[in-house]
Parts: structure tokens; sequence; C-alpha cells
């Protein structure tokens, strides 16, 4: 396998963009990106994309996206895993270039939430769970988190107040990031008294619906050398992907999440790294929940320790495993087939000492991990800066 | 869901009927080709009792499009008697005296209606386990 | 031409029996107090207590199938020797599909089954229970499933709001050596009385007021109960039970008063004060009552009524079989006792008479 590189990063700000459409604010990010890098033409895009054709009535992303953006003519689909396509299209680019067919592959995640209602989005959204057997009786997504927070707050006798942490955390750090949805701060008291969304998640527990597009060019090795844009070279040392039964009935342990277990020994073993080389650690904190779980299947806490981890202060940007460095799902905002591509943009910033006043000292080493649905699908990446 | 996804699930929805494996003897709910214990094929039809314990639960606020009707209402992984963990809503039950470990049992209730239209879907649901005051007096 | 003269009782070639028995009563109850508060402001003079209402995911299905489990758990067959699934109800969900297939299939009775649904304003359910006897009484059919069920709408304001039920009863007939009460005969009293209707695609019946009692109610459960006491030469005290459909609490104390029967024969089956009129269910789920609590030997009377107008009378006898089957399945007063109670809004709500569009 060859190494690959991130050369160009675009974003938009996450939020409610009423005024652009879809392809508009894939526009948005892959032009920035691709003069970030550099180039005028890519081998191929791969769009990471979940609800477009429920929420927009568009799927065939690739060549709409590609044309819109001046590529017409290049390979081009849309790539989808639920919550986690943003990595997955990440991951069809990574293995483009990895394994010698392209040079110069754009990969961008672009989701488009607010041209429908709050029921239509919901039902869009538990399309990640078992529509059968999770959806159909009436479960929402949230809902299915909230049956996992539950669980855990008995299990290990944690008071509700507790996760609050991680949402103080990702907010605090939203307020670095210019692109954040949610750049103000919140307090303990204020995350309490938080509407119920579905006991225990409530509203500050929960990442936001709203729109957003990420997008990266990553090369070869040959390549990277000739783009002069002067910064860090960041290379993909580690991608994995693994899953689980999509209905959380369906597993073994409801609170283990065993594709993140499996995805991140994989990912560590490829990029010959061990957790504590872990420098940051952009997690998939679309629930509170899913943040501790995320800390303890990575092995970043023990079972039932994630939430202590964040109670200890060891999740900020200062501690020992900063996560959400620029606001996370919370609070950055989690756009979901986007997320996964905005994690790597992010930690790409904090390798090449560009996050500003969220900038994790000295890093060098970053994890990324993109989840799909409640679980079911987990993609693990590796980053270093060289 | 169309009718005629409503209509080939309907044994597992009115009557809770999976299947139990012929290998390993698990019992699998809901139905599937493969036993997901042993990797067999499992095809021999079970009807479980539909007795369980709640294993977590939460409250929907804001539900799915088809389900507004019925909002605010419980939801429950229940672990069943035999084995299999289902996802589900609870009925006759005020959220709030829901408990984990509480016993319940499965019930054929009406899930939702497609529009003034269209087809009525039963599903099961659970409730707590009905006391028998009567034998007991 | 000689005159042949016909036995007016329904008797089969074959004995059959019940062979199983289930009750349902949803959870939630709506005080008539509540009614009285919104529509009338007196409270004086109260038809019943409280009544029965089905929840927001009930119906006469859902209901039915819960009866049905029961029935099915006392009598301990095989679901799939039963040829025939009726279910009597004016609040079918469907105006066109049978609830009956629906029923059939979570109780595992399909494929070889008759399956049909039944209309005759509350006496819809016996209809069917007499059917169901003749279906297996003249051997088509060693087991039949006949039930009453019903979610009553009444008019909101209207006297019959006070009282318009949920709730009703399975009765599995077989052959009568597999009873847990044998059905000596039967009786139906039919006349064309209007005195309460609904047309087609209306949301609430209407009725005649006062003409529902005596050219109505009295006239067919009277005749019904007098000819079948006639025909088989017994008397009221020869009863040691007799349920008479319940629209309200007054109608079948003042019915079985008229036909000489004692306060203490009627009491058990009396359930209308607490869980209202549940139309095709109501003479049924008293039956149930009776059933819960009767000793072998017993004699049971039962006659329904139904609105258009007619009864049908039973004659029952308690067997043996009834105390290891009764414990197999909750009692009716099991779901009595099961109680939340409800406001007039939550019930405005549950029974969709809140304008959404």
């Amino acid at each position: 396998m060859r190494p690959v590189y991130i050369a160009g990063i675009g974003q938009t700000p996450v939020g409610e963009q009423w005024e652009r459409s879809l392809r508009h604010i894939a526009h948005d990010a892959i032009i920035p990106a691709m003069r970030d890098a550099q180039i005028e033409r890519a081998d191929a895009l791969y769009v990471g994309n979940m609800l477009s054709g429920e929420l927009v009535g568009q799927e065939h992303l690739g060549a709409l996206v590609a044309d819109f953006v001046g590529l017409r003519g290049i390979e081009a689909y849309k790539v989808e895993a639920a919550c986690g396509s943003g990595a997955a299209a990440l991951r069809t680019g990574y293995m483009a270039v990895a394994g010698g067919l392209h040079d110069v592959v754009i990969v961008a995640g672009v989701e488009k939430m607010t041209d429908t209602v709050g029921r239509e989005t919901t039902a869009a959204l538990a399309m990640a769970a078992d529509q059968e057997y999770e959806a159909a009786e009436g479960v929402s997504f949230v809902a299915l988190n909230a049956l996992l927070m539950r669980r855990y707050m008995y299990e290990y006798d944690i008071p509700h107040g507790a996760f609050g942490y991680f949402a103080v955390n990702a907010h605090h750090n939203a307020a670095g990031n210019p692109n954040a949805m949610f750049p103000n701060s919140i307090t303990l008291e204020s995350y309490r008294k938080a509407t119920m969304i579905a006991d225990p998640i409530n509203l500050l527990d929960s990442s936001p619906i709203c729109d957003g597009a990420a997008a990266l060019v990553l090369v070869s090795e040959d390549y990277a050398r000739s783009v002069g844009n002067g910064r860090r070279p960041v290379r993909i040392a580690g991608s994995a992907v693994a899953t689980d039964s999509l209905a959380i009935h369906d597993r073994r342990d409801p609170l283990w999440l065993d594709a993140a277990f499996i995805s991140s020994r994989k990912a560590y073993q490829q990029a010959g790294v061990s957790i504590d080389d872990i420098d940051l650690f952009e997690l998939h904190d679309a629930f509170t929940i899913m943040a501790a779980l995320s800390l303890e299947a990575n092995g970043f806490a023990e079972r039932g320790r994630g939430v202590r981890l964040a109670e200890e202060g060891e999740i900020t940007i200062e501690g020992r495993v900063p996560i959400a460095t620029m606001g996370g799902l919370k609070a950055r905002g989690h756009p979901v087939g986007a997320t996964g591509v905005y994690q790597v943009l992010e930690a790409t910033l904090q390798l090449q000492g560009l996050a500003g006043p969220n900038q994790v000292e000295n890093a060098s080493i970053a994890m990324t991990q993109n989840i799909g649905g409640s679980g079911a699908t987990i993609l693990t990446h590796i980053l270093v800066g060289e | 869901m169309s009718v005629a996804r409503t209509w080939r699930t309907r044994k597992q929805r009115y009557a809770l009927v999976g299947e139990r494996c012929d290998y390993c003897q698990n019992a699998i709910f809901p139905p599937r080709d493969v036993c997901p214990h042993c990797a067999e094929p499992a095809q021999k039809e079970f009807a479980l009792s539909g007795r369980g314990t709640v294993y977590s639960y939460t409250t929907v606020f804001d539900p799915p499009t088809g389900f507004d009707a019925f909002a605010p209402y419980p939801v429950a992984l229940v672990k069943l008697d035999e084995g299999p963990m289902v996802t589900a809503q609870l009925t006759d039950i005020m959220p709030d005296q829901v408990k984990i470990g509480m016993p319940v049992e499965m019930v054929t209730r009406k899930l939702n209606e497609q529009g003034d239209e269209g087809i009525i879907v039963y599903s099961y649901k659970f409730r707590p386990q009905l006391q028998r005051q009567a034998l007991a007096a | 031409m000689t005159e042949v003269k016909d036995s007016v009782l329904l008797r089969p070639n074959r004995p059959v029996g019940i062979v199983g028995y289930g009750a349902y009563v949803p959870i939630y109850r709506l005080p008539a107090r509540e009614v009285a508060r919104i529509w009338s402001g007196r409270d004086a003079e109260l038809p019943i207590k409280e009544k029965a209402v089905a929840g927001l995911d009930e119906d006469t299905a859902s209901m039915s199938i819960e009866a049905a489990r029961n029935a099915l758990a006392r009598a301990q067959i095989d679901p799939k020797r039963i040829r025939a699934v009726w279910v009597g109800s004016e609040s079918h969900p469907y105006a066109v599909k049978p609830t009956s297939t629906i029923v059939a299939e979570a109780l595992d009775i399909v494929p070889l089954t008759q399956a049909a649904d039944w209309e005759f304003a509350c006496k819809a359910g016996t209809e069917a229970m007499q059917a169901a006897i003749a279906f297996v009484g003249s051997g088509m059919a060693t087991y039949a499933l006949s039930i009453g069920m019903d979610t009553a709408q009444g008019r909101p304001g209207d006297a019959l709001e006070y009282t318009a039920a949920a709730g009703g009863a399975a009765i599995l007939i077989g052959p009568a050596e597999e009873s847990l009460a044998t059905i000596e005969a039967s009786v139906s009293y039919v006349t064309d009385t209007p005195d309460f209707w609904r047309r087609a695609h209306v949301h609430y019946p209407s009725h005649g007021q006062r003409f529902t009692g005596e050219p109505a109610y009295f006239h067919h459960v009277t005749h019904a109960a007098q000819i079948m006491l006639e025909e088989l030469g017994r008397k009221p005290a020869d009863y040691r039970y007799v349920v008479l459909h319940q629209p309200n609490v007054k109608f079948p104390q003042r019915a079985a008063k008229l036909l000489g029967f004692k306060p203490e024969q009627v009491q058990a089956g009396l359930l209308v004060g607490r869980i209202g009129n549940t139309y095709a269910g109501s003479s049924l789920v008293g039956m149930t009552a009776v059933l819960d609590e009767a000793r072998p030997g017993d004699q049971v009377l039962v006659v329904s009524f139904g609105s258009g107008a007619g009864s049908d009378a039973f004659s029952l006898e308690v067997t043996e079989r009834i105390e290891a089957a009764r414990g197999r399945a909750p009692q009716t007063l099991d779901y009595i006792a099961r109680r939340v109670e409800i406001d007039y809004a939550t019930y405005a709500r549950m029974r969709g008479k809140l304008l959404m569009k």
C-alpha cells in the first residue's frame, strides 16, 4: 500500500444554511479544498452523505456534485454508512490512493437537513437503525441512544448530571471554532435544566440537526511532495472499519461498542501506534452517552469510567485525552453524512498547528472515529503529522 | 411501511413468532435466515411466551412521522424470558412508572394507522404483567 | 294441510358448550361525573359510576385478540382446530376488511378457518355465539370462536356518552363433554324496532330516547327470557345467575325483577356500573364474570339485547371442568380492578373527539 496524504481541506460553517442547497454547500467545501491543495482536476470524487434521498429527494450525488463543481467526467459516487458516511467516503478515497488506482482524490461529506420539518427528519434519522424492528415500532434514533444512556446510568450508578462535562467541554471548544454551530458556552447548571427530548437525553446531551459540508483532497506520496502550500504534511496512518448488528437489541452487550473496539485495534496496529501515543481524539459525540461508550471501547477508559474521564477534566484541550477539540458533534454540529469529514479536517488543523485558540500543544498523532447508527458501523482513522 | 412489508411480518408482530435454532437451541427473535449464535441456518418456527423484563426504557416526546397521535409514549428494550431482546413500545403504563427489571408481558396493539384511508398496523407492545387480584382474593 | 310446529328453542343435534372463555376490559376509566361536569353541570342521577375507555392503541381487533387468548388459555386446545372466528361488534376498525382475520392470524388459527364479522348493535356478539353453537352442533366443526367486543362511541353531551364503553369477551364453543358450561338451548327474538341506529359514514349513533325502553329493551329481553323459561319448563329460581344486557344499571335490574329474578341472581354479572355499556360485549362480559365465580351444577341464564331490535337468550349449566380452567387466564374482575382514571380532556383525545384537521 502507498502512503496517503491530506493535501487540502475545505469546509462550510455548520448551521442552518437557508440560502444554500445541497449542491451549493458541497461546492462551498470542495472548491476551497481544491484551492488549498492547488489542484484543478482530480481522479475521483467520493461523496459521503446519508439523507439526501429522504430529505432532499436527491440521490446520485456523485455525478451531481462532480458536475456542479466543474469536474464533469470524473469518477464519482456517493458512499453511505448512515452517520458514518463521511468517514466511509474518506476510506473509499484512501483505498483508491493507497491501492495505487488514483493519485488525487476528493472526499466530501455533505448533508442538508433543514429542507424538511421535524418529524420527517426524525423519521429519516431512524433509517440508521433497524427499520423493521426498531424504527417501525415508533422508536426514534434519539430514543435508542436514551435506552443506552438509561442502562448505563443504571449499571454504573452514574447520575445524569455527570454527563454534562461532555457538553460543557464541547461548547467551550466550539467557541474557538469559527465554523461551529454553537460557539456559546454552557454551564453544568444550564445542562441540568435543558429540555428533555427522550429521557434521560436532554437537548444538551444531543447534537443538533444542521447543514454542513467538508472536503479533503487525498494524494499519493509523490503528489504530496509537489504540493507547495508549506503546511506540515499529514498522513493517514491508519484506516479501519468494523460492523456490529444494526439493532441494539441484537448485541450481546448493548453497552459495549464492539465495532469501535475492533476498528480502533486495527487502526492502531496499522499505524503502529499505541493508545498512549494519541494526542487528541475526535470522537462521535452525537449524544453524550456515545462519547462515554467510545472512550471505553477504544481503551481510553475502563468500562463505566468514560464519564469519570470527563468529570476529571481529562477530555479538555489541556487534558490527557482531548476530545471534540473544535466543538465535536455536540457543538460544532452534526450534519450527519458530513461529520466524518469534519472530524478529519479538524484533526488535520490540529496536526498542522492551525487550530487557533483550541490548539492541542505538540499534537502529532490524532485519532478520529465516526459512528454509523448506534454503533453498527464504526470507522477509525489515525493521522500523523510528519 | 407498505402493505406488503407489514403483511410479511404479521406473525412476528401479532404474536412474537420467532425461531429456535436446531443446532444450538437458542431462541431467536426476530426470525433470521442465519442463527446469530452459531451461524447455522435457523428455520424452526417458535412462538415466544411474551414474558420478559425491562432492560432499559425511555419516553419518545418527539415521534417520527406516523406516530404523532400517540406521543408521548414509553419505549423499552425488553429482555424476553427465552433470551432474545426486543425493542418495543410499552403500553397501559405512565412513563414515570417504568422501572428497569420490571416484569412485562406482550400484548398485540395498534401501532399506527397509515393515514385516514390506509391500513391499520398492529404489533407487539409490552405492559406490566397483569395483577391477578381476583384469584388471590 | 297439517300444521307443523317446530320448537322455538334453538338446539343443535350434538350437545355443545363453552370450552373456553376470556374477558377483556381496557385500563382507563372515565367517571360519569366527568361527563356531567362538561355537559350537564349536575351530577345527580348518573346512570353508572364510570366506564371503561380504550387506550390510544386499542380497538376492537386488539381487544378481541386479548380476550381470545384468554379463552384459548382456558380451553388448552390447538388453535389450528378452530374452524370459525366470528367477531360481533359495532366498532369494527375497518368498514370493509374483517376484524376476524386479524384475530385469527394473531392466534395462529389461520388458514383453515371461517372468518367473519357480525353486526347487530349490542347483540352482535351473541349472534356470533349462536352461529358458533350451530357450527359445532351440526358437526361441521369441533371448535368455533365467537367474540363480542366494542369500543362504543357516544355523541358528546348525549345521554349515551355517560355509558358507551369499551370491552367484551371471547367465547370458544366446542363439544359438551369438554365444556366448562354446557349450553342447553338458545332463543332468538327479533322485530324491526328502530330504537337506536347509526347511518353509514356518520360518526355517532342516534336513538329514540325513551322509545329505547319499553318497546325495545324491555319487550325483547323479557320475551326472549320468558320463552326460554316456558319452553324449558323452568322458573327463575332454578337459575343461580341471570345476566341481561346492561345499557345502564337500572334496565337490567328492572327487567330481572319483571321476570321474577331476585337481586342476588343479577349481582355477579352486573358490571355496567363499573365498566359501562360495552355494547356487543355487554352481556358476554357479564357472563364471563359469572363463570369466574360459578360452581359446577349452577344454571345461568344470559339474555342479550341489540337495538334494531332483538334478544338472544342462552341457558347454561356449569360443569366440573370450570374449577381447573378459570385460573388459567386473567379473570374479568382482574381487568376491572386494573384502573386508571382519566379526565374528559384525556378521554376526548383518546376517542378522537378533537378536531385535528
